[in-house]
C-alpha cells in the first residue's frame, strides 16, 4: 500500500512552494493524513524518503503534532473543543451526551468504524462555543447542545 | 463607539466581497507602489509614529521591533515572519481577518516585509484553521495573478514572495522561535535567546515575526498617517485593536473598537451584556489564558489597554475576554488552564514540564477541597519557581492564571477546603 503517484507528486511540488524540503515536511504529512485518515509507518517512510529526510525526524515531527494522527481513525473525526470558553458554555453536557451515543471515550473509535472522538485544545471558535470540528475537510460547528448533538449524529455529520 | 470611516477591517462581519475585487472597492491595495515608494525608513517612521505595539499579547513597539532588521544585508536574505498561529484559549480574532478580510493582511505583508528589507514573507498558520487557510490562500494566490506581489511586486522594482504553512495542533508553535523551529520542519521547540531572531531567525536569517493583526493594520496607517492612528487610546496605549468576548456574554462576538475602551462598555454594548446581567458578573479573563483573572469588582471601572490591565495586574494579552457569571465554579475554570499548559508545555525545560503538571494536580485537588489550606501558599511558590525560569515564556503563561487566582479568590479556595473537611459540601463544588 504505497503513495499514490499523484500525492508524491504533490508531496514533492509542496517542498517547492513552501521553499524547501524540510518546510514541507508537516505539510506532506498533512496530505497523507487528508487523503488515507492518518498516517502509517509504510507513508511516512515513503514521504520521508520522497522529501529526502531521515525517516527519524519524520517521526519525531509527526508525533510532536497532536493533529497528525498515527493510529487508524473513523471515517469521521470529531475534535471536541476542551477549551475555557467551551467548557463554560456547557461543554461537558455535550461530551457525555456524544460519549453516551457513540459508546466511547475520547481517542476512541465506534466498533463500526464510522466515529472517533478526540478532545482538542481550543479550536479558536470561542465565539460559538461549546464547538467542535468535524469530518476530513474539517468543518467548525457550534454552539453545540446535547440536542444538537443527537441531531447531528442522526444526520450524519 | 469607533465611527465607520475609522474602521480598518471594513469586513470583519463578512458580510462582503472577500476577494481582491471586493478588497480593491473598499480602498484596499489603492496605489500600493507609492507607498512603497516612501521608502524603508520613512515607513519604519509612520509606524514608530502611530504607537502601534504587538498585537499576539506582547505589546512591543512594532516600529522599533522592524528598526532591529539589518539596514544592509551580509550576504543573508532577511525574511518577514507572519504569526498566524492564534491558538491562546479564547482567542479568535485573527481568524476573522483571514477568512473575511484576507486581502488586509496580504497586502500589510508586503509593506513590512518591504520596510524591513525582506524577501519573503512566511505566514505561519494553526492546523485547526482550514476554512481561514484556504480564504488566505485564494487572496495570495489572486495577488499573486494580479501582479501585486512575486517579480517586480505592483510594478514598485521590488521581488517579494508570500509563502503560506498550515501547523498542525502545537499550541508552542505560536512563541515566535517554536514556530522558526516548525517553519524549519523541527518539532516546535522554543529556542534560546539571545541570538534573537532579528540577528539568527528562520534558516539563520535575519527574521522578524509579527501577529497577524500588527500586520494587516500596516496599509490603513499608511495611507491615513502614523498621527490617525496614535489618535485612538490612551498615550503608550494607541490605535484600534480587535476585540473579542466569549463565555457568559448574551451575544459573543469579534468586533474592532478604539483602544482603551472600557470593559464594561465592551461587555454591555457589543457582547449584549453579562448573562443575567452586569451585577451577575463574577470574573473576567481579560486577554487569553495566560492574563490573570480580575474580580468583578475591578471591571467596573476597567480600562481595556496594556497599561490599564497591567495597573490591574494583569495583562492585556490579545484582547478576547472570557466573561464569566456568578455561577462560575473559578477554581475549575483555572484548573482547566492549568490543565491545558500541562497538555502543551513542549517538555524541554524542566520546570515548565514538571511544574505544569504538578500544578494542574494541586489545583485538582482544589477543586474538590481535597487540600490542606497551606497547600495554598505552597502552589503559590511553585508558581514562582516555574515563573521565569523557562526558555520560552509558556511557564509564566501556566503561572499567572493560577497567581491571579489566589490573589482574588483565595477565600473561596479555603472555604471549600473547610468545607470538605466538616463534610459540608456546597453543591458547585461537588459537581
Amino acid at each position: 500500500m504505497s503513495l499514490s503517484p499523484d500525492l508524491l507528486t504533490r508531496i514533492r511540488q509542496a517542498a517547492h512552494d513552501h521553499g524547501g524540503p524540510r518546510a514541507a515536511m508537516l505539510e506532506a504529512l498533512r496530505m497523507i493524513q487528508h487523503d488515507h485518515g492518518w498516517v502509517c509507518d509504510a507513508h511516512l517512510a515513503e514521504a520521508a524518503a520522497t522529501l529526502g529526510v531521515h525517516r527519524a525526524e519524520m517521526e519525531a515531527l509527526a508525533g510532536f503534532y497532536s493533529l497528525i494522527f498515527r493510529h487508524p481513525v473513523g471515517r469521521t473525526v470529531i475534535l471536541l473543543c476542551d477549551g475555557a470558553s467551551c467548557w463554560l458554555n456547557g461543554a461537558d453536557a455535550v461530551r457525555d451526551e456524544l460519549q453516551r451515543r457513540l459508546g466511547i471515550g475520547f481517542g476512541q473509535t465506534t466498533a463500526d468504524g464510522e466515529y472517533t472522538l478526540i478532545n482538542v485544545a481550543c479550536l479558536g471558535g470561542c465565539d460559538r462555543a461549546p464547538a467542535a470540528v468535524v469530518g476530513r475537510d474539517r468543518r467548525l460547528i457550534g454552539p453545540l447542545s446535547p440536542e444538537g448533538v443527537a441531531k447531528l449524529l442522526e444526520g450524519g455529520l | 463607539m469607533l465611527k465607520d470611516q475609522d474602521r480598518i477591517f471594513t469586513n470583519l462581519y463578512g458580510m462582503q466581497d472577500r476577494s481582491l475585487k471586493g478588497a480593491m472597492a473598499r480602498g484596499q491595495w489603492d496605489r500600493t507602489a507609492d507607498l512603497l515608494a516612501l521608502g524603508r525608513d520613512k515607513i519604519i517612521d509612520i509606524v514608530k509614529a502611530s504607537g502601534l505595539r504587538g498585537r499576539g499579547g506582547a505589546g512591543f513597539p512594532t516600529g522599533l521591533k522592524w528598526s532591529f532588521m539589518p539596514k544592509q544585508s551580509d550576504g543573508r536574505p532577511s525574511y518577514l515572519v507572519i504569526n498566524a498561529d492564534e491558538s491562546e484559549p479564547a482567542t479568535c480574532k485573527d481568524r476573522e481577518i483571514m477568512r473575511h478580510d484576507p486581502h488586509t493582511l496580504v497586502e500589510g505583508a508586503l509593506l513590512s516585509g518591504f520596510a524591513m528589507g525582506a524577501v519573503a514573507a512566511y505566514i505561519y498558520i494553526r492546523g485547526e484553521y482550514i476554512r481561514e487557510k484556504e480564504a488566505l490562500q485564494a487572496a495570495i494566490d489572486e495577488a499573486y495573478s494580479a501582479g501585486l506581489l512575486g517579480r517586480n511586486a505592483c510594478k514598485s522594482g521590488y521581488d517579494f514572495d508570500v509563502y503560506l504553512h498550515h501547523g498542525a495542533g502545537a499550541y508552542i508553535c505560536g512563541e515566535e522561535t517554536a514556530l522558526l523551529e516548525s517553519l524549519e520542519g523541527k518539532k516546535g521547540m522554543p529556542r534560546m535567546k539571545p541570538p534573537f531572531p532579528a540577528g539568527s531567525g528562520l534558516y539563520g536569517c535575519p527574521t522578524t515575526v509579527n501577529n497577524v493583526e500588527s500586520i494587516a493594520v500596516i496599509p490603513s496607517i499608511l495611507r491615513r498617517g502614523g498621527e490617525w492612528f496614535a489618535g485612538f487610546g490612551r498615550p503608550n496605549n494607541a490605535g484600534v485593536k480587535l476585540f473579542a468576548m466569549s463565555g457568559h456574554v448574551n451575544t459573543p462576538c469579534v468586533i474592532e473598537e478604539s483602544m482603551s475602551i472600557s470593559m464594561k462598555e465592551l461587555i454591555e454594548k457589543h457582547g449584549g451584556g453579562v448573562r443575567g446581567g452586569w451585577k451577575n458578573l463574577k470574573a473576567v479573563i481579560p486577554g487569553g489564558a495566560s492574563c490573570p483573572i480580575i474580580p468583578a469588582s475591578q471591571c467596573e471601572d476597567a480600562i481595556m489597554d496594556y497599561d490599564g490591565m497591567r495597573e490591574l495586574k494583569s495583562s492585556f494579552g490579545t484582547a478576547c475576554m472570557i466573561v464569566m457569571d456568578q455561577q462560575t465554579d473559578v477554581i475549575k475554570a483555572v484548573w482547566r488552564l492549568a490543565k491545558f499548559f500541562k497538555h502543551e508545555s513542549c517538555g524541554q525545560c524542566t520546570p515548565c514540564r514538571e511544574g505544569t503538571g504538578w500544578m494542574m494536580r494541586v489545583m485538582e485537588r482544589l477543586v474538590r477541597g481535597d487540600a490542606e489550606v497551606e497547600e495554598i501558599d505552597l502552589l503559590l511558590s511553585v508558581t514562582k519557581q516555574v515563573e521565569g525560569h523557562t526558555i520560552c515564556a509558556l511557564g509564566d503563561a501556566a503561572a499567572w492564571p493560577i497567581q491571579g487566582l489566589i490573589r482574588h479568590y483565595r477565600e473561596e479556595i479555603e472555604d471549600r477546603i473547610k468545607a470538605k473537611k466538616t463534610g459540608r459540601m456546597g453543591a458547585m463544588a461537588a459537581e
